[in-house]
């Protein structure tokens, strides 16, 4: 029971004027910032069966944060799209000794807070429970059985999978879910990034039992496993708990490498018609990676560009100079390999070439010019000085943690983003933009009130 | 002047204690509430306003959130627009919400910067121009909000029509972001009289929490804020919403996949509630039937009868007038509206029936112990329910006798408020009936794009 969270999502109503684009985005794609006098002291080590361990101790309050990340996204799925999510979705269906209900239990009974998740690179299965002995060991023992010995219930599969066909209905009457499912199938092609990560009617129609059993058993190997741990722990609980959490799972094989992306060979549009009052709007091509050599050219640009809301050139031209939308923005998604670069809005349906126009030029402008220094030096002081807001709480430290860990990045990733950040020049911004976005070559797509265009 | 300086104390569940909340009050009458959180070197600061949505009335509704978004819009001193910009240079995070109660700006910096915050909130608590060029825009940008959140979203039109129905004289019957005709007629004038009326030191709450020292933030607000000379704000009627006389039943037909279904009953809430203990009873009842996966909605409608996809009840403890208990679902495959509601129904009936176990009881109970503790992790939360409780009139002492309250509902409790108001003739059933959404009738979402320029 969390008491204010029902205040807040069910009950009242409410609303923000600003966008917050962050939410958007696999957050800690896009929360990188560092300042040495907050440097967070990681600690990292991997357990006996290989899975790889990332702590950082967090003594102020009576709890503790794992979060356990496996290779093993919807970049996995194969042939059949939407199995990788099933897969996480149904490891506390049954696991050991335990059904459904009374695994629900174990946790409720003692307050703990499980979840599991599935984007395009990750499964992420996430615990937090209060650090007093006998409910850390009942919700640990609980998470390791669910992690280590799934037993994917035949009546529960049935159900899931019914309850995922309704979940992609409702993805249907919502415009924002279709054009973003368009727009990454337009954008990916063959590529596994193609596909939504709930999966598609038919694919979810054909996955069997069978199917999670073996992706389970190939993906969620300690191998290819990230466990970050935040809390009250001293470093042997804290080596305790990361072999019972993993200590069911076999050592496995690192996952293979996904391919490449491909560039968009030419510029491309797609619009669906849907009976909406208005048109959402995704402009973009294929971005960067994780660890990427113009991470933070890249990064720098698209806060100035359309990363940061209000004083973005995107929101700017489109919501301050013209009130055509409400929301409107530009992400980068960092991935294993070249994720996303997104534009997107939405605007009333008479409006959508107008809009569509004014991004467009918005983007060419700012590859062809690159940014002020002036708007450099803002974005500089923004990202930077807001570093201590993006580690103040142990649920973003966790967050922070899993993602180091899953993209081998460096443990000082932290301390030195913020001269990272420093270093870059606008030349570096135009120059990264020119090298990577071709103007010429945009997929757009649109859904509203418009004709198909197929 | 006064200065209370309150300690308060868990109950005897958890070891650990909440910092203290310092209360201030200025001599303009304007509230200061502070809580100290060493964790990092961080603030968050909230102004929150007594206004909203149930201030309104019939012609004017969405005034408030409006004019939250032209809360940014400028003053003398700072033009439209710097307000983020100067908070953005500074590292800061900032935005505002409105709901039927409140509007709270907030901003979230490095501990040295709270000076900026405060100057920046108090020049623009009385200070706005409310320029007609950037109203204009901007009334566009709430329309566009009011479209991407509520005509393009079925289940948000039935939520807004249900409580459309279930109210027919509690201003909780009007959508926070306003009517959408009322939107496109509201004037640059009606703002400013709304912003001079509700907008005054002592009609506000100034919540602060992290890494501070309580008497220095005392100082600085007073710096910052005593000058402001207070204003008596207009006394609104209380609109009490007469017994309801029989059950209500609404379609909502729309371009939509799936069906949807919201059972509510009129309830006290902890401001209204002639029996204290009955908002409390409420709030655990909420709990039993979708306090986590173990509760018994997911537990007996989606995993047994396996009738729902979703469902979910959801009650405002802190709501500022009565509000309505909710059930809320989605049906599953093969199943449709009339399933879904006999079940649900079902499972009002046995909490009219029969006792909650003990067993339930103290899994809620748990559950609350633990979120004392993980709602600590996060100073925005912290702030959001002092600004809450003190808005409504509530105080914020009230959080604090939360656990002890919820720990005191009996079995018995719980079954006498589902008798006394989970009743028939208190009921309200909203339904979405989804139309294929390739149909065009008239009145959808696209004959109401026209603008109203």
């Amino acid at each position: 029971m969390k008491r204010l969270n029902w205040k807040i999502t069910t009950a009242v109503i409410v609303i923000v004027a600003l966008t917050f684009t962050v939410a958007r985005l696999d957050r800690p794609g896009d929360i990188d910032s560092a300042d040495s006098s907050s440097s967070l002291a990681i600690q990292s080590w991997k357990t006996d069966n290989g899975a790889r361990v990332v702590f950082v101790p967090a003594d102020e309050l009576p709890m503790v944060d794992v979060r356990v990340v496996f290779d093993a996204g919807s970049a996995r799925d194969g042939e059949l799209p939407g199995l990788a999510r099933m897969t996480a979705g149904m490891l506390n269906e049954g696991a050991g000794d335990w059904d459904t209900d009374e695994l629900a239990k174990r946790f409720d009974d003692i307050g703990a807070n499980y979840s599991a998740s599935a984007k395009r690179d990750m499964a992420a299965f996430s615990l937090r429970t209060l650090v007093d002995k006998p409910l850390r060991e009942q919700a640990l023992s609980t998470f390791a059985s669910i992690l280590g010995e799934p037993t994917f219930p035949r009546e529960a599969f049935n159900r899931v999978r019914r309850n995922t066909l309704v979940s992609l209905q409702n993805k249907k009457q919502s415009p924002g879910d279709l054009a973003e499912d368009k727009f990454y199938k337009e954008l990916f092609g063959e590529h596994p990034y193609a596909t939504p990560v709930s999966g598609e009617e038919a694919s979810v129609k054909a996955i069997q039992r069978a199917d999670l059993r073996a992706f389970y058993k190939e993906h969620m190997v300690a191998s290819n496993a990230v466990v970050a741990i935040v809390g009250k722990l001293s470093r042997e609980q804290a080596e305790a708990l990361a072999e019972q959490v993993t200590g069911k799972l076999e050592s496995g094989e690192p996952a293979p490498s996904l391919p490449e992306v491909e560039p968009l060979p030419e510029a491309k549009r797609v619009d669906l018609s849907h009976p909406s009052a208005q048109t959402h709007i995704l402009v973009g091509q294929p971005g960067m990676r994780r660890g990427d050599r113009d991470y933070f050219s890249l990064y720098v640009g698209n806060h100035i560009l359309g990363g940061s809301g209000f004083g973005s050139r995107i929101m700017e031209t489109i919501r301050e100079d013209r009130g055509l939308a409400y929301s409107s923005y530009s992400y980068f998604v960092p991935q294993r390999v070249n994720g996303a670069f997104i534009m997107g809005l939405q605007t009333s349906n008479k409006q959508t070439e107008q809009a569509l126009g004014l991004l467009q030029e918005v983007l060419v402008k700012f590859i062809d010019e690159g940014p002020t220094e002036e708007e450099l030096q803002h974005a500089k002081k923004n990202i930077t000085g807001g570093f201590p807001l993006r580690i103040d709480s142990n649920k973003d430290i966790v967050e922070y943690l899993a993602m180091i860990g899953f993209y081998d990045l460096p443990h000082d990733y932290l301390d030195t983003f913020n001269d990272n950040v420093e270093d870059i020049t606008a030349a570096d911004i135009r120059e990264a933009f020119q090298r990577r976005i071709d103007p010429e070559k945009l997929l757009t797509v649109t859904v509203g009130n418009g004709n198909s265009s197929e | 002047m006064r200065r209370l300086l309150i300690l308060f104390m868990l109950g005897a569940l958890v070891a650990p204690a909440f910092a203290q909340v310092h209360e201030y009050e200025l001599d303009n009458g304007m509230t200061l509430l502070v809580r100290e959180d060493h964790r990092a070197p961080v603030v968050v600061s909230q102004i929150w306003y007594k206004v909203g949505a149930s201030y309104e009335h019939n012609g004017i509704t969405g005034i408030s959130h409006l004019l939250e978004h032209m809360m940014f819009k400028g003053t003398e001193k700072h033009g439209p627009g710097e307000f983020s910009r100067i908070i953005a240079e500074h590292g800061g995070r900032e935005n505002a919400f409105t709901s039927k109660d409140f509007t709270a700006y907030f901003q979230q910096l490095e501990k040295s910067r709270l000076p900026i915050s405060f100057e920046l909130e108090a020049d623009r608590m009385r200070n706005l121009t409310l320029p007609e060029e950037e109203f204009s825009k901007e009334r566009e940008v709430v329309i566009e909000e009011r479209k991407l959140r509520t005509e393009d979203n079925p289940r948000a039109v039935t939520y807004e029509q249900f409580n459309a129905a279930a109210f027919m004289i509690s201003p909780y019957r009007h959508p926070t972001i306003g009517w959408m005709n009322d939107l496109e007629n509201l004037a640059v004038k009606d703002l400013r009289q709304w912003y001079r009326h509700w907008y005054a030191p002592n009609n506000a709450t100034l919540v602060v929490v992290g890494d501070v020292e309580p008497d220095q933030v005392y100082a600085l607000a007073k710096q910052h804020f005593g000058k402001i000379p207070a204003v008596e704000p207009p006394v609104i009627k209380p609109r009490l919403e007469p017994p309801q006389t029989g059950e209500r039943r609404i379609t909502v037909r729309e371009p939509a996949e799936l069906p949807y279904l919201i059972l509510g009953y009129h309830v006290p809430v902890l401001k209204t509630a002639e029996t204290e203990w009955e908002p409390y009873a409420l709030e655990v009842m909420a709990g039993v039937l979708s306090g986590g996966r173990s509760a018994r909605l997911p537990a007996k409608l989606v995993r047994g009868k396996q009738i729902a996809a979703g469902a979910n009840a959801g009650y405002s403890l802190y709501a500022r007038q009565s509000e309505q208990f909710t059930l809320s679902a989605t049906p599953a495959r093969d199943h449709n509206l009339d399933d879904l509601e006999q079940a649900l129904l079902a499972e009002i009936e046995t909490l009219r029936n029969e006792l909650v176990s003990e067993q339930e009881l103290e899994r809620i109970k748990a559950q609350v112990v633990a979120n004392d503790v993980y709602e600590r992790d996060s100073i925005f939360y912290q702030a959001m329910q002092m600004g809450i409780l003190e808005t409504v009139g509530l105080g914020w002492q009230t959080m604090e006798a939360y656990r002890e309250k919820i720990d005191a509902v009996t079995p018995e409790q719980i079954r006498k408020v589902a008798r006394k108001y989970l009743r028939v003739n208190n009921r309200t059933v909203a339904t979405l009936k989804p139309l294929p959404l390739n149909s065009q009738l008239p009145g959808m979402a696209p004959s109401t794009t026209a603008s109203p320029h």
